[in-house]
């Protein structure tokens, strides 16, 4: 399957790509309306800095999720028509043992909500936004 | 082919998704004593808490019976296998052929020999109907005294609290939640449940439950202490529940003994999720350890297996996660070493309630716990998973700022291309 590959070597460092996620997932998406107006919830992915170094860290939707394995509401599971780790927030209770799971560290906890938040490849589009807002193709969207 | 599935919990849908990975066509059918479809049991504590409804306990949606091909004979009680004839005995005298047969009955709670137990009044906390029976009680009685302060004894405990009802708990060792962590994280837990007004008595057990004309009265600790209660909550563990295989000559020990297939001695006969022994991923012994990612996890290998794929169960790995009165907390692996030969480190900073600890055995890590501070905790849980030497980088790993740049550049590299 497509999924999102960073390229540290590239990675200017400047969180376009969480910019992007957050206005996707917004009510609006649009940038004004989701950041001063709506309810502001964390991006899926992680950006880190370390000195020089900066890299975006994304969902692998795993062959075998941990964060599925480990769910004890069935709010995680994975699409087996598209390969997709999807979770249903309505069914979420935040016990956080995805969290607790993946070794990744990229499913965040929405304290505000008691629910975690993870990449769903964006499913309104084509190109997932964080990789379309990359200015300097740090992200690429491929099968490897 | 025919394959049967014994049991309602997580390993059987587990075992549905692994069969369904090989085989789309052949018919699976599930037999459960409970008249549920598989519920997520550990959310009985948020539906007794309030906090949900019974509709959102299903763990899979309606359709995925009917899109897996799956016949649900609910309410029914295996009581026997007839290996020889491979067909699974019904208390109500019908007999279920199988070519492949999964038994994933769980566990069933250990009840001690207290005196006074027997009666009504007395509670277990495992199932959508002890949590049913628990919500009946609310508002008609005022005192409850919850017998094991372990995961499932403290969930049931704040529930009830918080539904208006004193609550006592008593456990016998010296710290709650005595498996999966350590004195420091039940001290910080306890005093935030004693914040909220729940009575904890560690070092302590139910002598005798007393009983007036039948009816609970109150409890007597073995020092003598009192408290009065209307009712017991028994919440001091679970057993692996193997009736099932008695006369079918499965080789059993605690548990339902499997091999790194899920297959029991007997071939075409299958064990996972809190009845087996599987194979344990540290220790590399079999061992019963009943957690929800090890049942689905077992369940899903075991029904590969039973499908023909011939997969080799990697070995669960401890972990519980669980949050109480804002507090999360996590335990991964060996959290609590039995003995001096491990490194432990530890971060505490008790006025934000936030505890940290790291186990490594020769540079390796091993172990972890964390309590208040839990962010990206997962990278902790793919190391030890993935047996990693930490010992140039655990003092990164201790930080709250725990990330994957933590980790030298070729381990990161190989992670994020998958």
């Amino acid at each position: 399957m497509k999924k999102v590959y960073a390229r540290e070597d590239v990675c200017i460092g400047c969180r376009l790509c969480e910019i992007a996620c957050i206005v996707e997932h917004s009510i609006s998406k649009d940038i004004i309306r989701a950041f001063k107006q709506e309810e502001k919830r964390p991006a899926r992915n992680v950006v880190e800095e370390c000195g020089p170094v900066s890299f975006s860290v994304h969902c692998r939707h795993c062959d075998e999720p941990p964060c599925v394995q480990v769910c004890i509401s069935g709010a995680i599971v994975k699409d087996p028509a598209t390969g997709i780790v999807n979770h249903i927030p309505e069914k979420c209770v935040g016990c956080w043992s995805c969290v607790m799971a993946c070794p990744y560290g990229v499913i965040k906890r929405d304290t505000d909500r008691g629910k975690v938040i993870k990449c769903d490849l964006c499913p309104d589009r084509d190109l997932p936004a964080c990789v379309s807002a990359c200015p300097n193709e740090a992200l690429l969207y491929e099968e490897k | 082919m025919k394959y049967v599935i014994i049991g309602n919990g997580v390993a059987a849908i587990g075992a549905v998704e692994g069969i369904r990975q090989t085989d789309r066509q052949n018919p699976i059918t599930i037999i459960a004593a409970e008249p549920y479809a598989t519920y997520g049991r550990p959310l009985i504590a948020n539906l007794l808490r309030g906090k949900i409804h019974e509709a959102d306990l299903a763990y899979r949606p309606e359709v995925f019976y009917r899109d897996n091909k799956v016949t649900l004979l609910l309410g029914r009680t295996a009581t026997k296998i007839d290996v020889a004839a491979r067909r699974a005995l019904l208390e109500d005298g019908d007999k279920v052929p199988y070519d492949k047969l999964l038994i994933a009955t769980g566990g069933k709670p250990f009840i001690p020999p207290i005196q006074g137990k027997d009666g009504p009044d007395v509670y277990t906390f495992t199932t959508l109907d002890d949590a049913k029976k628990l919500d009946a009680l609310v508002g008609k009685i005022k005192q409850i005294v919850v017998i094991g302060g372990g995961l499932i004894g403290l969930k049931a405990a704040e529930s009830l609290h918080d539904r208006g009802l004193k609550v006592t708990v008593v456990e016998l060792a010296d710290r709650i939640l005595s498996t999966a962590f350590d004195q420091t994280a039940g001290k910080i837990i306890g005093n935030r449940l004693a914040e909220v007004g729940i009575e904890v008595i560690t070092e302590s057990s139910v002598k005798e439950i007393v009983r007036k004309k039948d009816r609970v009265k109150g409890i007597i600790l073995n020092d003598g202490h009192n408290r009065g209660c209307e009712a017991v909550v028994i919440a001091i563990g679970v057993i692996p529940d193997k009736d099932i295989v008695k006369g079918t000559g499965i080789e059993t020990n605690r548990g339902i003994v499997v091999n790194d297939y899920l297959e029991t001695s007997v071939a075409g006969i299958y064990a996972a999720g809190d009845v087996a022994e599987a194979l344990d991923l540290l220790s590399g012994e079999r061992r019963v350890v009943p957690i929800w990612p090890n049942a689905y996890n077992q369940g899903q290998y075991a029904g590969r297996n039973m499908a023909g794929a011939r997969v080799t169960y990697k070995g669960g790995l401890p972990m519980n996660s669980i949050e109480f009165y804002g507090i999360p907390t996590m335990s991964m692996g060996m959290a609590n070493p039995a003995d001096a030969g491990y490194e432990v480190i530890t971060r505490l900073i008790p006025e934000k309630n936030v505890y940290r600890k790291l186990v490594l055995k020769d540079g390796i890590l091993v172990g972890a716990m964390l309590i208040g501070e839990v962010e990206r905790a997962g990278i902790l849980t793919g190391l030890i998973r993935n047996r990693v030497k930490v010992n140039s980088f655990k003092e990164e790993l201790m930080k709250d700022t725990l990330s994957l740049s933590s980790l030298p550049g070729e381990i990161r590299a190989e992670w994020l291309n998958k």
